[in-house]
């Protein structure tokens, strides 16, 4: 199966201010640092971490809100970036996205039909869209006189449905939805996860899904990436990573999660308990970024950033616990405490 | 039912007056709160938890808002008819409160041992404590909710404080003055994870030492589960059901709760539940009759004309529905 969209070796730094008075050193913000990964067709992905992960710059690059420090993005094999700089109009509308707050992602000055208009009149010029328009609103079951109403009169469901309505204005095959339930009710969230996975069926689409909320993902994900600090630490099939999460991060993450029944209980992982703060992200620890927090932490942690493993189906770790076979690290110690 | 409760709330409604009438938000709260008990309150946005709550403190915007009816009794002790001097002995010393949204709970331009040391210098009254013995209470406080280098932070300003940081700060400073009632807003929603379990634990262990009481709000309820005795669930403006955390989980009975309960994306898979149709109601014009009804699958020809009495369905579960009429 050809991958729809990978990445190889994504990295996109932030230079955020200057140190030093007479030899002037740009402070950097790695925001994304070497991430690889692929979306294949009519999958999924879920892409896990807490807020200052890099997970949105990953979301912001793909749709080319940001040109990538180094690395490719490729979209059925072809670059998503080129030396000409502006990315060709028939890529741009199949890639799409929607946005967490859709409190600010719409203009408040223009009405629905209007709001849905301005991806059709950019990809379709010189055609009517007042039909498009309402044959979109029923896509996302919404009433077709919601055309004439404006943003601020809508509720906050109603708002990202119509922020989805507009993703979907251009036909795209596939569509990055960043956080699209965080900022709303969980009563409405069923309605909009349901909604989405319900328009992919129906038109085929890939998704790229964005998410701190763990027991989310384990409903709605086919495949699963944890991000911690611009980097992926682990990545496999969702049902798999709930049943043995290996990364201690994504342990600590696990435990973390607040559930509503013993059953979920017993699912989580106890041993590990958080503590430490998320470092900052211009000052990332040496070795393995994780190391300060972790509960396992070896003499090599802190000096070697470890290699993405394989342990067996596509379930990817980014750690020293599980070393790679091909052979040792340097200066690995063989007392493992 | 021994000790007598701490906070108890009769029938409390609040309106607002807007341009183009009034909103009635609060229509008719009751609850109580014992000593060192620890409990829950659930809702979606706008079902007036944080109204309440001011409304409690009485730090409600008056006007707008217009508190019409009902008794807030803090040990007795009508607060909504206290003067301004017994109000800052309730404020602090009686009840303190946790904010959702730390960053915006703190002043930028004050370090935090100047504000820090406003609390306590505030909650002794007269002032007649110096500042040495501030800056030892102060110290003290953030000792106690696990802050590393705490004399350095006491010359810190919010804005070089991580998140996790600035709301242990926060807790510090409502716990500085030893309050009965500990009201906590959302603590850890604004947070990540990881980091909204460390300030759940931390919170925990810090009233069960104290034996302080406390109200959760919050709509996660994973997090209810873990931490309250007892939950109340509150719809447009009252409280639709009150049951002990482990009653409610088990067996939730207003359709609501019920509703709620389903749409939590669960930890071993399934699928999403659609959740509940429709959304809160307009205060303008409150639907007559239950405030539920127009969402409510279950409803009856009796829930348009008039509001439910409360129905006891187990031991101190209490439900407003008639489906639990005998």
């Amino acid at each position: 199966m050809t991958p729809i969209l990978e990445y190889k070796e994504l990295k996109k730094y932030f230079t955020v201010g200057y140190r030093g008075l007479v030899k002037r050193e740009p402070i950097t913000v790695k925001a994304v640092d070497g991430v690889s990964f692929a979306i294949h067709k009519g999958e999924i992905f879920g892409l896990v971490g807490e807020s200052g992960s890099g997970k949105s710059t990953v979301a912001y690059t793909t749709i080319g809100m940001y040109r990538p420090t180094s690395g490719v993005i490729e979209f059925h094999g072809e670059s998503l970036f080129t030396k000409e700089g502006k990315r060709p109009r028939h890529i741009k509308k199949e890639i799409q996205i929607v946005f967490q707050d859709p409190g600010s992602s719409l203009n408040p000055r223009r009405s629905v039909k209007e709001i849905l208009e301005l991806p059709l009149s950019i990809h379709q010029p010189a055609k009517k869209h007042i039909g498009r328009v309402a044959e979109l609103l029923e896509m996302v079951e919404m009433p077709v006189d919601y055309m004439y109403k404006y943003p601020h009169t809508l509720s906050g469901g109603e708002k990202q449905i119509v922020a989805i309505a507009r993703a979907l204005a251009t036909e795209p095959s596939f569509v990055i939805l960043d956080e699209p339930t965080s900022a709303l009710d969980v009563s409405i969230q069923g309605k909009i996860i349901n909604l989405l996975l319900r328009l992919r069926q129906e038109f085929h689409l890939s998704y790229l899904f964005i998410t701190h909320d763990l027991s989310l993902m384990r409903n709605v994900a086919s495949r699963v990436a944890i991000m911690y600090l611009g980097k992926i630490c682990e990545v496999a099939e969702a049902s798999e990573f709930f049943r043995s999460p290996k990364h201690p991060y994504t342990q600590m993450l696990l435990s973390s999660i607040p559930v509503v029944s013993e059953e979920e209980e017993a699912l989580k992982p106890k041993r590990v308990q958080s503590r430490g703060e998320i470092p900052s992200p211009v000052d990332v620890p040496s070795g393995c970024s994780f190391h300060l927090r972790c509960p396992y932490k070896m003499d090599v942690c802190s000096i070697v950033d470890p290699q993405m493993t394989d342990t067996g189906d596509g379930h990817l770790v980014r750690c020293h616990l599980y070393p790679n076979h091909s052979g040792d690290y340097p200066g690995r110690k063989q007392n493992v405490i | 039912m021994d000790t007598p409760p701490l906070l108890e709330v009769h029938d409390l409604r609040v309106h607002f007056k807007v341009f183009g009438g009034h909103l009635k938000v609060l229509d008719g709260v009751n609850m109580v709160v014992r000593a060192g008990e620890k409990v829950g309150l659930v809702g979606e946005s706008g079902c007036g938890k944080t109204t309440t709550m001011k409304a409690i403190l009485r730090i409600l915007p008056e006007p707008p808002a217009e508190v019409v009816g009902g008794q807030v009794l803090f040990r007795g002790k009508d607060v909504l008819r206290m003067r301004p001097d017994e109000l800052r002995q309730l404020r602090g010393r009686g009840i303190s409160m946790i904010f959702q949204d730390p960053t915006a709970a703190l002043n930028p331009v004050f370090t935090v041992g100047q504000q820090l040391g406003d609390v306590i210098r505030y909650s002794h009254g007269d002032g007649r404590v110096d500042a040495r013995q501030i800056q030892s209470k102060a110290l003290q406080a953030l000792k106690g909710v696990a802050l590393a280098d705490p004399e350095r932070l006491l010359h810190s300003y919010p804005i070089q404080l991580s998140g996790g940081m600035r709301q242990r700060v926060c807790i510090a400073m409502a716990l500085a003055t030893q309050p009965e009632l500990l009201i906590a807003d959302e603590p850890g929603t604004s947070l990540d994870v990881t980091i909204q379990d460390q300030i759940l634990r931390l919170l925990h262990n810090l009233v069960v030492e104290r034996n302080t009481s406390v109200i959760l709000i919050t709509h996660t309820l994973g997090v209810v589960r873990e931490v309250t005795d007892r939950v109340y669930v509150m719809y447009a403006g009252s409280i639709v059901e009150s049951a002990p955390t482990k009653a409610l989980f088990a067996n939730p009975m207003f359709p609501y709760t019920r509703g709620l309960m389903q749409s939590v994306p669960r930890l071993s898979g399934g699928g999403v539940a659609e959740g509940i149709p429709g959304r809160i109601p307009n205060y303008l014009n409150p639907p007559s009759g239950c405030r539920f009804h127009p969402r409510c699958p279950y409803a009856m020809e009796i829930c348009q004309r008039e509001k439910p009495p409360v129905f006891m369905v187990g031991e101190e579960h209490y439900v407003s529905c008639y489906l639990y009429a005998c």
